[in-house]
């Protein structure tokens, strides 16, 4: 005999259509639940007015990722082939790298040669961003995660090629076994299951 | 019609052609596109596969035997100094252009016809990478030593020289590489979880599970995502621009004439997309008969992307034309001789009238629409396209430098079977990577191609009137705002 103890995730709710999906959202919103998700095989067009959800603040991430990439761009040019950390009394920065100047082309080697420093620049600007953009998404969405109580559900598998889904779940504060039932039923929800976890 | 009879203030817009053929449903696209993985492949995969195989081979071997003897192997000598290798260089980096223009500039324009193809673009992008980097690496002599081209300190004390061109691409080819494969890798995410719903427990499911990084298509998580994607996009496009820029600048920062010349930039970026899209082309074509995709990659598809080529087409026709032009009216007697050494009197103008043929001559077919709609032309045209900008590169490069300032030092580059057969080799790689990717990973982006489906859009119907587009008569303003939560 099985003596696992289980966990209520909360309560999955399928839906046959995005048009359905969109209207049952503008319902859970404003029954006023806060730990709720939707889920579909493709973004929804509109969906996070639906769900009342804020803007992401990925762009601000990137935003500071892009800025040191410039910066250390920027650095490393002007440290190693310029003499522009002396003039401004920061010569020891230069002492650190310990190094030759490449004195070639005819170029300057004070700030003026800074044009020829922009491709590298600007290159290293979207490499930071770029990354920061995969990683901050990663923080930002709590993944890569190994499981997920929601795939406890046999149904949930569905999401991925046709299905769509309204999970409640039961840490909301607003949550309850009859009420967060009666809610998906009456927003047309099917297959409603209580999706539980062993723990 | 009633419809038009209501609409009599309103202008009618005309219904968009379909982007998905048949009024297929969300599963087909999804069968569809993992069967092509999880089905046996067909006998033609295997007969290009193996062939493939042994091309890499072939490829290795010739890499191997240059390490071991010297790069004196390939036929540079001076004053060519730089031949098939940068020609090959350019040639492959061109080509990934065209995935990232589909990928992060159609996206940014709102093309929504991108879905079908975008995928496989992008993939084709990071392969051919693969394949133009290899020969920079080995062109610098002693590959072993080609750690010195990144900016970490060593023993010598001497740093990276950033002002220089080679260096400007060493950071823009290998940036143009990292961010092409995390745009190509999250796109994936969705379609892996996609794969991975569908396998049984073992070790694939294991796999595309840990790539699928736990995705559970949460509007939470797709949220972000799209704002992620369009970051990338966003980034990516001034990236592609800037790549083929850079490589330009390799050339034209020098004093070399022919070289030096300030049209470089862009019509490097056009001849890029336009070689790039031929290949695309090239590729997908094949690819949508084998495994039966016609109702995803359809009829407008191609004709969109023959417009494409004709449109960049004529841009590079232009740049030539000009590069004549101001080669007369600069009134420079240098640049003037490199011109007429190009394409009259020079020991390789055979090389100057393919690339002006099958670049400038052969796309303008395109102007017809039946051209466009059929695709054995549309092959046909693409394949001199792909050679014609092989080509252009050889002109630019090779045949500038056989005719150097000192007479005494004119030589007729002659390539060597080392040469040629490295060439063909990475053909046999960029085609093994090609093959393996349909294998492996949907060839489709099956998330996208949903999303643009007519069913969903959440407010179809809603505006039953037919001939208007539901889009534009699409209003948020009462939904933007989420009513507030009691406390």
């Amino acid at each position: 005999m099985s003596t696992t103890l289980k966990r209520v995730h909360g309560y999955l709710a399928e839906f046959d259509s995005v048009k359905d999906l969109y209207h049952a959202a503008e319902h859970v919103r404003d029954a006023g639940y806060q730990r709720w998700d939707v889920h579909s095989p493709f973004p929804i067009h509109g969906m996070d007015e639906a769900m009342g959800n804020p803007s992401s603040k990925l762009p601000v991430f990137v935003f500071c990722g892009g800025i040191t990439g410039t910066t250390i761009a920027f650095t490393l040019e002007t440290i190693t082939q310029t003499n522009f950390w002396s003039h401004i009394g920061l010569g020891f920065l230069q002492k650190i790298v310990e190094t030759y100047p490449t004195v070639v082309q005819g170029k300057p080697t004070d700030i003026w040669t800074l044009p020829a420093f922009f491709p590298v620049m600007f290159e290293l600007t979207i490499l930071f961003s770029a990354f920061t953009t995969l990683f901050g998404l990663l923080a930002l969405i709590g993944l890569p995660r190994w499981n997920h109580p929601l795939f406890v559900s046999k149904n949930f598998g569905k999401f991925s090629d046709d299905g769509f889904f309204v999970c409640i779940e039961a840490r909301d504060p607003k949550f309850s076994q009859e009420g967060t039932k009666s809610l998906l039923e009456k927003a047309g929800g099917k297959n409603i299951e209580l999706v539980e976890d062993e723990i | 019609m009633d419809a038009s009879a209501t609409a009599s203030n309103t202008p009618r817009i005309l219904d968009r052609e379909p982007l998905v053929l048949n009024n297929r449903s969300y599963s087909w696209i999804t069968n569809r596109i993992c069967g092509i993985v999880e089905n046996k492949q067909p006998a033609l995969w295997w007969i290009l596969f193996v062939p493939s195989v042994l091309l890499t081979g072939l490829m290795v071997f010739c890499f191997t035997y240059l390490i071991s003897t010297g790069v004196g192997v390939w036929g540079q000598k001076q004053p060519v100094a730089w031949a098939w290798d940068i020609t090959n260089f350019v040639f492959w980096i061109g080509i990934g252009h065209a995935g990232t223009l589909i990928s992060a500039i159609l996206f940014l324009t709102r093309q929504k016809w991108r879905t079908s193809v975008n995928r496989a673009a992008e993939a084709m992008t990071i392969f051919a990478v693969m394949c133009a980097g290899l020969f920079p690496a080995f062109h610098v002599g002693r590959v072993w030593m080609v750690w010195f081209l990144a900016p970490i300190p060593n023993a010598n004390a001497i740093w990276q020289n950033f002002k220089s061109p080679l260096l400007w691409d060493v950071f823009a080819v290998s940036t143009y590489f990292s961010v092409s494969a995390v745009f190509w890798f999250l796109g994936l995410v969705p379609d892996l979880a996609t794969l991975r719903d569908r396998c049984r427990p073992g070790l694939k499911k294991f796999l595309y599970g840990l790539f699928a990084l736990g995705w559970r298509g949460g509007n939470r998580h797709w949220s972000h995502y799209e704002t992620a994607y369009m970051l990338l996009a966003a980034l990516s496009t001034p990236l592609v621009l800037s790549v083929h820029s850079v490589v330009s600048f390799d050339f034209a920062t020098s004093i070399v004439p022919g070289w030096h010349t300030t049209i470089f930039p862009p019509y490097f970026v056009a001849g890029a997309i336009f070689g790039g899209f031929a290949m695309v082309l090239t590729l997908m074509l094949p690819v949508r008969r084998i495994y039966g995709l016609d109702d995803l990659i359809t009829p407008k598809h191609v004709d969109n992307m023959a417009k494409i080529i004709l449109l960049t087409g004529t841009i590079v026709g232009y740049a030539y034309c000009m590069e004549l032009f101001v080669a007369y009216y600069s009134a420079n007697p240098y640049e003037a001789a490199a011109f007429t050494l190009r394409g009259l009197t020079g020991p390789s103008t055979w090389a100057y009238y393919w690339m002006f043929s099958c670049n400038v001559f052969a796309p303008q077919l395109f102007w017809i629409r039946w051209c466009r709609h059929n695709v054995w032309v549309v092959m046909i045209v693409c394949m001199f396209v792909n050679a014609g900008m092989w080509f252009e590169r050889y002109v630019i490069i090779a045949t500038t430098l056989e005719r150097h300032m000192t007479p005494g030092s004119w030589r007729v580059y002659e390539a060597t079977w080392v040469d040629k057969y490295t060439f063909l080799g990475t053909f046999g790689f960029f085609m093994m990577l090609f093959l393996l990717f349909l294998r492996f990973l949907p060839v489709i982006a099956i998330g996208e191609v949903k999303g643009v489906l007519p069913q969903s859009n959440p407010h179809k119907d809603d505006h039953a009137e037919p001939g208007i587009q539901e889009e534009d008569l699409m209003d948020y303003s009462d939904r933007h705002v989420a009513k507030p939560v009691a406390a």
